[in-house]
């Protein structure tokens, strides 16, 4: 078989013809719907299966079901367990009941009522779970903080580590305000975080862990289409009394661009270990360049005063 | 009910949560409060084993409010139907139903339990449900004290939650909606578990939830394809298709607890029927099958059964040689009693197949102690459970305290392979058989459990064909080819043809159709029948399990491999038996006059123009029956039954509210304690089930008794989604064994400050059985309940843990007893008592 020859001086040239990076696609991202998640933690294991992570050192915790505790370096999605029981003891469904046995005692049969008058969404006493993952921001710290270039986004819109690139050094970590991305510090010393599947996606299929989800709490999609079903999803909830229900992330609200990977809840962000307020590092680089200049030049002028004998 | 669905059942909850999403309401009332609970429109707190008394007090609602779907009940079940005369009711004998034998422990004579009768046999009855001995009137004296008051004192539900639930059912059944039932072993697993099942059943016949859309009772089965292993089956009682295991004899006296009449199929118990014997295979059909309605094509079930299983043999003295060829059962056979018999030296040698006892089966110490009887045992697995181990190998905490120079058992260890590395069929809780395809060979010496049974089974087709011993001719008559021919490019090239035991099971002639030819045919070669209603008592059909009949119907065509999910009724995904019939009993979704009940919950209707049933569905009833139809006097079979009776596998075509026959503890469920409780039955004197199956002369099965105060806190156990029953297939896994690495034992903060037991540290949970160490996982979804004045503190066990497998733990099961539920046989591990202290064990 002929080898074909590079000419050398192309050869030579070739250092300088980069590879065309993959056109834009619509951006992806998952929408995670905890007011479906039973708790199953197959998203957890899709996830270590596929994207072979080892497992921690079992370690029973008491954390309610959760023996995770937190997102890290081998550990790409994590289902957080919130016992949140005897809140609301009686509540004010029990007069209604009440009413209406006297009413069906009263009348010597049952009255007809409407169906499914008397039963909440949900029940007062909740054990709420929610499956976390990196939230894919639309600026996210951990790309602005990557000195080496290692963090880029995809043609998905999805912020990935280029482990070959990586050189470990952590500033990600600091710059993440969810704690998402971690070193691997038992390991290769570098930084790993959810891919959200990219290897997959190349390929026309969903993240595994959206594919196990057995209930759809996670759901895979373009950003755009994926919100606009989470605000109807969230209309839905509230018509349902569901009135704690909120998104998070899914408008521009959070990080001056919103998240790729967001959420509906069920509860205060704070109850979900969530910031409400996530801090975006890199907006403290110009007023700390700033206070930085001043100060050095304040500590210039106070120096040329202190030493002009 | 009785289920903890979102947690171990996770796939099929998928459907609950969709139809939430739906408008339906999910109500989960269970002990704990379970990731099941919390998906839960609402969630009632119940003590364990009080489930008669919540469901009791729902009959009685219904029965009194007029609550029940009028015109269902009447037409399609025995509401009307006269029991006898002198039939005397737990009301009228404290606790007990007439028939009672206090020297035996069982209902000896349930003659009483019969309906009265013309002189063609029919049941009379009284369609105005004012004579006092029509069922209608026997169930509201039956039920009359079981009230909201009741449920209050011995479920501690309060009655505002009680009636929030019963009103959502009402509200959420009759002519425009229907309501469905999901169970599992939180109920089976109980000294009365098949009462409690009843009583579900008796309230979806009130509410007319049955044989129509969004109705039913769901048996949420524990493993892939155990409904495949009771349809063909591996129980000791039953042949394929619920036909009954032949006795050696059949007595008037079921004399023992034994009694090998044990089993989940309606049997009759009338006295006429008992004094027949079984030796003969028309003996046999006279005691077992029936004359009236589907259960008379019995005789073309076994015959063809027999003509699979025995081929040419089959056919001498017209079935009676290869029926002798069964083995007849003498006692009780189930596992837990064989355990004990292992235990007392009788039982010689051991296969398991996919099974745990000595961590996974009730009263494990005991197991372990039998298996130390055994001479030799094969287990086969995955990996080297704790059944395997136990000779080297004990509990927890000193897992090497087992001297293995005191064990005389030889124990054999073989490699199996799970799903991938094999091809087959699963069977789950809606009877669907959906087919799988191997994917990989399994490694190295590994084979499939089927593999293995194949080859066993020509070697001892070998070992015995010369012998000239009548007693090995079954084993030389038995059809045992199932040779694989496409051999597939595998490795593994000595692996049987499962298409061929397909086909077996499905079915196929053994002489031609039309009989005109005169050639006969063996598996291989022979036609397959299309469906059972071809099949023939005279030897010229053979069928493997008749309800499966129709899953193969032609070469090339395995149903179970359709993968068409469109319609409303997914009639193109596998097939479900019987006849790919999505809901049993269907002819109950069309009123009398065969009419839908209303458009909404339109399913299967009479065609007045075609003159034929149609529908959704595949109508399970005579196609061509009209509802006006009526038997004439004296008819027998399908034609006894009239074109307004659904329920076409029961003699008289009802759904049956009282159970005439058929079962071992009562013809209606009835509270009972569990055989351990800290509370005495609120109802009557008799404490616990009468009948169920209790082995007080055993030293090493001892109970606390009735309200002992050394174990005053009520205990169940349930499942863990991250783990697999025992734990053989999950604790191997480090990736699920991260996710929950240690027994922990849930308890509500009120106990735990009684007790001194702190979150997160060791605790002990002792029985008169046994003592296991667990971390204490105190919690609010645990909570103590009030019962009449008293607090009554609940744990909840999960059982995943034994001294194999990367993470080990104590056993939950070395805490259980052995008394068993008389129907069925099967322990009561869902609520017994125990009393918890902090620390570890020594």
């Amino acid at each position: 078989m002929a080898v074909e020859r590079v000419h050398p001086l192309k050869e030579m040239l070739g250092v300088f013809n980069r590879e065309l990076p993959p056109a834009a696609r619509p951006a992806t991202g998952f929408f995670t719907d905890t007011s479906l998640c039973i708790g199953c933690k197959a998203c957890e294991v899709a996830c270590r299966q596929w994207n072979q992570l080892s497992a921690p050192d079992p370690t029973w915790t008491g954390t309610s079901y959760d023996n995770t505790q937190l997102l890290g370096a081998e550990t790409w999605r994590h289902v957080l367990f919130i016992e949140q029981i005897g809140r609301a003891d009686g509540g004010g469904l029990q007069g209604d009941i009440q009413g209406r046995i006297a009413e069906a005692k009263s009348s010597g049969a049952l009255p007809v009522t409407p169906p499914g008058t008397a039963l909440p969404f949900f029940n007062t006493d909740r054990w709420l779970m929610m499956s976390d993952v990196c939230k894919h921001c639309h600026n996210a710290p951990c790309h602005e903080a990557c000195p080496t270039g290692a963090i880029i986004r995809t043609e998905f819109d999805t912020v990935y580590v280029q482990q070959d690139i990586c050189n470990g050094c952590g500033y990600c970590v600091v710059a993440c305000p969810f704690g998402v991305i971690s070193r691997d510090d038992q390991g290769d010393q570098m930084a790993h975080k959810c891919t959200l599947c990219y290897d997959r996606q190349k390929d026309g299929i969903e993240p595994a862990c959206a594919k196990a989800c057995p209930t759809d709490s996670i759901q895979f999609g373009e950003v755009e289409q994926l919100r606009a079903h989470a605000r109807e999803r969230l209309g839905l909830l509230h018509e349902r009394g569901l009135s704690e229900a909120r998104l998070y992330g899914e408008d521009e609200s959070v990080l001056e661009g919103g998240l790729h990977s967001f959420f509906l809840l069920l509860d205060e962000p704070a109850a979900y270990n969530l910031p409400e307020n996530p801090p975006r590092p890199s907006n403290n680089v110009v007023p700390a360049s700033f206070w930085t200049v001043m100060a050095a030049m304040i500590f210039g002028l106070l120096s040329i005063l202190f030493f002009k004998e | 009910m009785g289920s903890n669905m979102g947690e171990a059942h996770p796939v099929a909850f998928r459907n609950v949560v969709m139809a939430k999403e739906l408008g339906a309401k999910v109500i989960h009332v269970d002990p704990h409060f379970s990731r099941t609970s919390a998906l839960a429109n609402l969630y009632v707190p119940t003590r364990a084993g009080s489930d008669i008394v919540f469901l009791g007090a729902i009959i009685h609602y219904l029965l009194e409010n007029n609550a029940y779907f009028h015109d269902y009940v009447l037409n399609y079940t025995n509401v009307a139907t006269l029991v006898r005369e002198d039939y005397r009711d737990t009301e009228d004998l404290d606790g007990l139903f007439s028939g009672y034998d206090e020297e035996t422990g069982t209902y000896a004579d349930q003659s009483s339990w019969d309906y009265q009768r013309d002189e063609n046999g029919q049941p009379l009855t009284d369609p105005t449900l004012q004579d006092p001995r029509c069922v209608f009137q026997i169930m509201r004296r039956h039920y009359a004290r079981y009230t909201p008051e009741m449920v209050e004192q011995v479920c501690g539900v309060s009655r505002e939650q009680w009636m929030q639930v019963v009103q959502t059912l009402v509200e959420n059944s009759g002519r425009e909606r229907t309501s469905a039932i999901c169970y599992a072993v939180g109920w089976t697993q109980q000294s009365k578990g098949v009462q409690i099942i009843r009583a579900a059943g008796i309230m979806q016949l009130l509410l007319g939830n049955i044989g129509r859309p969004g109705g039913g009772i769901l048996a949420l089965r524990g493993h892939a394809s155990i409904q495949g292993s009771t349809d063909v089956p591996t129980l000791y009682d039953l042949l394929s298709g619920y036909m009954p295991q032949p006795s050696a004899l059949l007595s008037a006296q079921p004399h023992t607890q034994d009694h090998p009449n044990a089993t989940t199929w309606g049997k009759n118990t009338d006295i006429q029927a008992n004094i027949k014997s079984e030796q003969t295979l028309q003996e046999y059909i006279d005691a077992e099958g029936e004359k009236l309605g589907w259960w008379s094509n019995f005789p073309s079930y076994i015959r063809s059964l027999l003509q699979a299983w025995y081929g040419d043999a089959a056919n001498e003295e017209d079935g009676n040689t290869s029926y002798r060829f069964l083995p007849k059962m003498i006692g009780d056979h189930s596992h837990l009693v064989t355990s004990y018999a292992m235990l007392d030296g009788q039982v010689k040698g051991y296969f398991l197949f996919g099974q745990n006892p000595a961590a996974g089966s009730t009263h494990s110490t005991m197991q372990r102690d039998a298996l130390k009887q055994l001479d030799w045992m094969v287990v086969r697995d995955l990996y080297e459970i704790e059944t395997a181990a136990f000779w080297h190998r004990g509990p927890v905490p000193h897992p090497n305290a087992v001297d293995p120079h005191t064990i005389k058992t030889e124990v054999f260890f073989l490699p199996a392979s799970p799903t991938t590395e094999k091809d087959g069929s699963f069977t789950n809780t809606q009877r669907l058989l959906q087919w799988r395809d191997k994917a990989v060979d399994p490694p190295g010496d590994a084979r499939s459990d089927l593999w293995f049974v194949y080859h066993l089974g020509k070697r001892l087709k070998d070992l015995y064909a010369d012998s000239t011993e009548p007693r090995d001719r079954p084993i030389q008559a038995l059809t045992w080819d199932y040779e694989r021919e496409d051999l597939g490019g595998w490795r593994i090239l000595d692996d049987p043809d499962t298409q061929l035991v397909l086909k077996e099971i499905n079915g196929y002639y053994v002489k031609s159709p039309d009989q005109q030819d005169g050639k006969t045919y063996t598996l291989r070669d022979a036609p397959h029948v299309p469906g059972f209603t071809v099949l023939k008592s005279d030897g010229s059909t053979a069928c493997g399990s008749w309800i499966y009949s129709g899953v193969y119907p032609e070469p090339g065509k395995n149903l179970a491999r359709a993968r068409n999910g469109e319609g409303y009724t997914f009639l193109g995904w596998g097939f479900a038996w019987p006849a790919n019939r999505r809901i049993l009993y269907n002819r109950a979704s069309a009123d009398p006059q065969g009419r839908p009940w209303s458009e909404r919950k339109k399913y299967i209707w009479w065609d007045e123009e075609q003159k034929k049933w149609t529908g959704y569905d595949v109508p399970d009833f005579p196609a061509n029956k009209a509802p006006d139809y009526r038997p004439q006097a004296g008819a027998t079979g399908m034609d006894a039954l009239s074109g307004t009776d659904p329920f076409i596998m029961k003699p008289d075509g009802k759904g049956w509210l009282f159970a005439p026959k058929g079962l071992k503890d009562g013809p209606l469920p009835t509270h009972y304690e569990a055989a351990e409780s800290p509370v005495h039955n609120a109802l009557y004197h008799t404490e616990s089930n009468p009948a169920a199956k209790y082995f007080k002369d055993r030293a090493d099965n001892r109970l606390a008794p009735i309200g002992d105060e050394h174990y005053p806190i009520v205990v169940t156990t349930y499942r863990l989604t991250e783990h697999h029953v025992s734990g053989p297939m999950s604790r191997w896994l480090p990736w699920l064994n991260a996710l929950q690495p240690s027994l922990f034992a849930e308890l509500s903060p009120e106990l735990a400050a009684e007790r001194g037991i702190k979150h997160g540290q060791w605790m002990i949970v002792s029985t008169p059985r046994g003592e296991i160490e667990a971390r204490a996982m105190v919690t609010r979804r645990m909570r103590p309940l009030r019962l009449n004045g008293r607090v009554v503190h609940q744990i909840g066990l999960p059982f995943h843990w034994g001294f194999q497998g990367r993470v080990t733990g104590s056993i939950t099961n070395d805490l259980t007893h052995m008394v068993l539920e008389p129907n069925v046989s099967i322990e009561e591990a869902k609520a017994f008592t125990c009393n918890v202290r902090p620390g570890r064990l020594p």
